[in-house]
């Protein structure tokens, strides 16, 4: 019974999208440039926040799996603390680091006149900050369960440590750091709170579809409601494409 | 001297209502009235809530005009609603929301918000326009931003805006922080801010804002709420204190 409660927590509201969509205009609004140019920067700020999570998270991936003891639980907590941070607190504290004022930003500001806040850099820092921790998880436990003895042996057959790491360490990992790099691009895909509050709001540069979003749902409701159905669709497929994954026998 | 009458009308008003409902709004802890407020005027009416809260518990609900008049279309329920604009308060009007006719509470103007001692110079509107000066406005759906348009056409001045803050209080919050030079606010965030400089935009360029207020019908505390609208329009000082100007 309890259960059916909480099942139906979870359906009624995607019902309640499905039902008050304006499905006669949804190809138009699809179509409309606010939307594209919302969806455009959406892919484009998730995909590099992805990529830099990729280039960062699986080096520190690699040292967390390979440090024991209270150095490891500290960078641990350091990885997963965006995770459970409010987004919002993460906005507020890139904004404190990298803005114009900021510990590092007044620097870049004074020394080079670059400004961080208010930039496409920003949207995919502040998704990068948001979303990284999920790849690292992710591949620091495949790192964890994989088999140490097949880099012992390519080792043992003379490969140096970069030889091992590129030819037989990433190949073992491949499907944790994909499945690793589809929920972080996911999570950077969904990412508002730090977003609007270190990057802002603007159509073309900051504002992402959840960005879009919530703009939207105050002045063109509908226009809201199409744009959220684009992002349960594409929710819904990542769910199917990893099914087996996740939805799949334990 | 107001302020006592007023409270000893409120405290007979609580009276008439009646104890017996057992609603318990009557005895010693009346329930609280839900106030939606635009962020703007956050300062007044905080300033007014702490006389009024000696006779009702008021709990507020700040953000944009446009935020709020969607809530309020969405069915959440509040007893008085206070906007920064006509226009949305036309819409709720019409969407049969609102009780009555909306009353004028106030009148506010724009005015630029710099940094601190004004490093980046800046004087005009037309300044705004200028190379290297980042601009923050409120996004044209907030009355704030609608009025920054405005003002910004009137004066013939395009800027290249660096962020559409979804209420006003974002954008002063950013040129607070430094991360703006400049953002379009109303004189009164800046007379209750203290962490902003003001620059003024003469009236041929500048909008006047009509501060409206009126009972909301999802309310459950018609009586109550019609006292906190008139205490709120009877504290017209409170409203000056904070830079805005009388209705």
């Amino acid at each position: 019974m309890l259960a059916a409660l909480g099942l139906l927590f979870f359906l009624l509201p995607l019902a309640g999208l499905l039902v008050r969509a304006p499905w006669d205009q949804a190809v138009a609004g699809i179509t409309s440039p606010e939307t594209v140019t919302a969806l455009g920067l959406s892919l484009f700020c998730s995909l590099a926040a992805t990529a830099v999570s990729l280039v960062l998270g699986i080096p520190l991936a690699l040292v967390l799996s390979r440090t024991t003891g209270k150095v490891r639980g500290a960078m641990r907590a350091l990885t997963t603390l965006p995770m459970v941070l409010p987004p919002v607190v993460g906005g507020v504290a890139l904004l404190l680091a990298f803005g114009r004022r900021g510990l590092v930003g007044s620097f870049l500001y004074q020394a080079f006149g670059i400004q961080i806040p208010f930039t496409t850099t920003a949207a995919v820092m502040a998704e990068t900050f948001v979303a990284m921790p999920f790849l690292v998880i992710a591949v620091e436990g495949g790192l964890r369960s994989l088999d140490p003895r097949y880099e012992e042996a390519a080792r043992a057959l003379g490969a140096r440590g970069w030889m091992v790491f590129a030819r037989v360490t990433v190949p073992l990992l491949r499907p944790a750091i994909f499945s690793g790099a589809v929920l972080c691009w996911a999570r950077a895909l969904g990412e508002f709170g730090a977003t609007i509050t270190f990057a802002g709001n603007f159509p073309g540069r900051t504002q992402t579809v959840p960005i879009a979003v919530y703009v939207a749902l105050e002045t063109r409701p509908d226009s809201a409601i199409i744009l959220s159905l684009i992002l349960l669709a594409v929710s819904l497929a990542i769910l199917v494409g990893m099914r087996d994954r996740w939805l799949g026998e334990p | 001297m107001t302020a006592v009458l007023l409270t000893v009308t409120l405290l007979t008003a609580c009276a008439d209502r009646g104890c017996g409902g057992g609603s318990g709004s009557c005895a010693g802890q009346p329930e609280p009235l839900t106030v939606f407020a635009a962020a703007s005027l956050q300062p007044a009416f905080d300033a007014i809530a702490k006389r009024y809260r000696g006779v009702f518990d008021v709990t507020f609900n700040y953000a944009g005009t446009q935020t709020l008049t969607a809530q309020l279309q969405q069915g959440a329920q509040a007893d008085v609603f206070a906007s920064a604009d006509t226009s949305h308060m036309t819409t709720l009007q019409t969407a049969g929301l609102i009780f009555d006719t909306p009353k004028v509470l106030a009148h506010n103007k724009l005015e630029i918000a710099v940094e601190r001692g004004n490093p980046k110079n800046i004087h005009t509107l037309a300044d705004l326009a200028r190379p290297g000066v980042v601009v923050v406005l409120a996004d044209p759906s907030v009355p704030a931003g609608k009025y920054a348009q405005q003002a910004l056409a009137k004066a013939g001045v395009s800027v290249h805006t660096a962020s559409l803050e979804t209420q006003v209080t974002g954008v002063l919050s950013k040129v607070a922080l430094g991360e703006a030079d400049a953002g379009i606010v109303y004189v009164s965030d800046i007379v209750t801010s203290r962490k902003v400089d003001g620059v003024p935009i003469p009236d041929a360029a500048n909008v006047i804002a009509d501060y409206m207020i009126a009972l909301v019908r999802s309310g459950t505390h018609l009586q109550n709420g019609d006292h906190f609208m008139q205490y709120v329009l009877g504290s017209q000082n409170f409203l000056k204190d904070a830079g805005f100007e009388p209705a």
